[in-house]
């Protein structure tokens, strides 16, 4: 799969793509309290400084913290679906679909390690530039890890 | 300490659909029902709050006024997701309490759509629903159960429960949109909207209004209304409080407590002094997590609550008597005021086959939000005058 997304448009904010097409999910970090979020803020949420927020890249490994599995959604949207909710390991929680793992409560066991991938959506912008998102993945063991 | 404020008049549309009405149609045929009940008239109001969601902009209390009487009385439109009604009653009792009235309307009123709420476009036509997980009401309080089962190990049967004990109540409720029994076979088996919750777990989009009348202690005196009066022991709202995933997962669980902890402080009354509730129950989900969050039972022990039948009629602390949003519906803005109205109806001893005897003290919550928009809490506590 391809890992340069140079001329994609991000599907979210918090998507960026760097100068070397590779997308990653922009956050910021308070020095004072230690909270990570996703995106940027004026000021901390948690401890409301303003001078001590700084602009990280959050990670792309994480853990399952909760989901629900979709079944009715808005027309023309594909069921079922996992929309999860990831605690990442470096900090921030996201929520996002998770994708490659089958939708049935017996097999999304608490906490299971998933990492954060980035791929073409599938929908396209204006100008019919595609769209690139972030999805959540089950966690590939480490040796079998060959792109981002 | 200033004087007490008091509900002296308060009603409700039968909820349901009302293609033919407008939506300041409805809300003035609330007002008119609330001020009837308190035998007064708009003449008498001195200021107008009104509760609205989906219409925000379109001045709906100006246009209630143009109903039902244009005394030019200062007029607030309140939105603030599913507590706007509660925002607008909140904000009569404020200008009350305060001592700048004597006398307001508090209105709730929303016109609804049938299925989901929102769309799943974006202004750049890009559509997240499916991609970035998921933005449906179903979904956000699906995943609230799912962290509640992951932490307590509660459980679907148990989650479903809830709507069969507020689907009974509502047959006792000839205001409420649905009222039929649904046992627990067909509540499970009913279409699953988001795991778990199917959507007999989900509250109906209906139609509706529902008016307060908010007074004065030296006012209710000089009308000699005191008989009825409902006290206001608490009024407290809250918005979204920091939790370390918020921009993953809405919190309704902290938002909910703050609100209840600074509501049982303001009354002077914990919640072993509750005798009945009307609570958010927009998704069995929510009920369930709200126990807690209102200190009725200890953490965990939810789910043993409905097992048990200790909030069902009869029960040791009934919650939605009225059927709940799960039966009676929910028209947003009306929402809040609604409850406060079931509420009341059992303090005055009003409220026929579903009554709680000698009911002193009840509790109304709701609240509102949106993924990464934010929340709204309100809670009230309601003492028989």
């Amino acid at each position: 799969m391809a890992s340069d997304f140079s001329g994609f448009l991000p599907a979210a904010p918090v998507i960026r793509i760097g100068d070397d097409g590779r997308p990653f999910i922009a956050g910021s970090r308070c020095s004072n309290c230690g909270n990570t979020f996703p995106g940027e803020r004026m000021a901390c949420s948690a401890c409301c400084r303003r001078d001590t927020i700084e602009a990280v890249r959050l990670g792309t490994k994480g853990k399952l913290y909760n989901y629900t599995i979709v079944h009715r959604s808005y027309p023309g949207v594909k069921v079922p679906f996992v929309a999860a909710i990831v605690d990442l390991d470096e900090g921030g929680s996201l929520r996002g679909t998770l994708l490659e793992a089958e939708p049935d409560p017996a097999k999304l066991p608490p906490d299971m390690p998933v990492d954060v991938v980035f791929r073409d959506t599938g929908q396209t912008g204006p100008e019919g530039k595609p769209f690139v998102s972030y999805f959540f993945v089950p966690a590939q063991p480490a040796q079998a890890q060959g792109e981002a | 300490m200033s004087e007490d404020v008091y509900i002296v008049g308060i009603d409700m549309t039968p909820f349901g659909r009302y293609p033919n009405r407008t939506t300041a149609q409805l809300g003035a045929e609330a007002a008119l029902l609330a001020l009837d009940d308190a035998g007064l008239t708009i003449q008498d109001m001195q200021a107008l709050y009104c509760g609205n969601q989906l219409q925000a902009f379109m001045m709906i209390g100006q246009q209630i006024l143009h109903e039902i009487g244009e005394t030019g009385i200062p007029v607030v439109n309140t939105a603030n997701a599913c507590a706007s009604g509660g925002t607008a009653f909140r904000e009569g009792y404020f200008a009350v309490k305060g001592g700048m009235y004597d006398l307001v309307l508090a209105v709730g009123v929303e016109q609804m759509g049938r299925g989901l709420l929102g769309a799943a476009g974006r202004g750049d036509g890009f559509i997240e629903e499916g991609v970035i997980g998921s933005m449906t009401t179903p979904a956000m309080f699906s995943q609230i159960g799912m962290e509640h089962h992951r932490k307590y190990g509660t459980t679907f049967e148990q989650f479903a429960k809830i709507a069969v004990k507020n689907h009974h109540h509502s047959t006792f409720n000839p205001k409420a949109m649905s009222r039929r029994e649904t046992p627990l076979e067909e509540v499970m088996a009913s279409e699953m909207i988001s795991y778990p919750n199917t959507k007999l777990m989900c509250s109906i989009n209906v139609d509706g209004a529902a008016a307060a009348i908010i007074a004065s202690e030296k006012k209710v005196k000089e009308l000699g209304l005191m008989g009825r009066a409902i006290r206001v022991r608490a009024s407290q709202m809250t918005s979204t409080p920091f939790t370390p995933r918020q921009d993953a997962i809405t919190d309704f669980n902290l938002t909910t407590r703050n609100a209840a902890n600074a509501a049982y402080e303001q009354a002077g009354v914990g919640p072993q002094d509750v005798q009945l509730i009307e609570l958010h129950d927009c998704f069995a989900t929510a009920e369930m997590v709200h126990y807690e969050n209102l200190g009725i039972c200890g953490e965990g022990e939810a789910g043993m609550m409905v097992d048990t039948g200790a909030t069902a009629m009869g029960g040791r602390i009934p919650v939605n008597l009225s059927g709940g949003l799960l039966s009676k519906g929910h028209p947003l803005g009306a929402t809040g005021i609604a409850n406060l109205y079931e509420i009341s109806l059992h303090l005055r001893g009003e409220a026929g086959a579903r009554q709680v005897e000698n009911a002193k003290i009840g509790l109304t919550h709701v609240v509102g939000g949106m993924t990464g928009l934010g929340t709204a809490c309100v809670v009230h506590v309601l003492e028989k005058a």
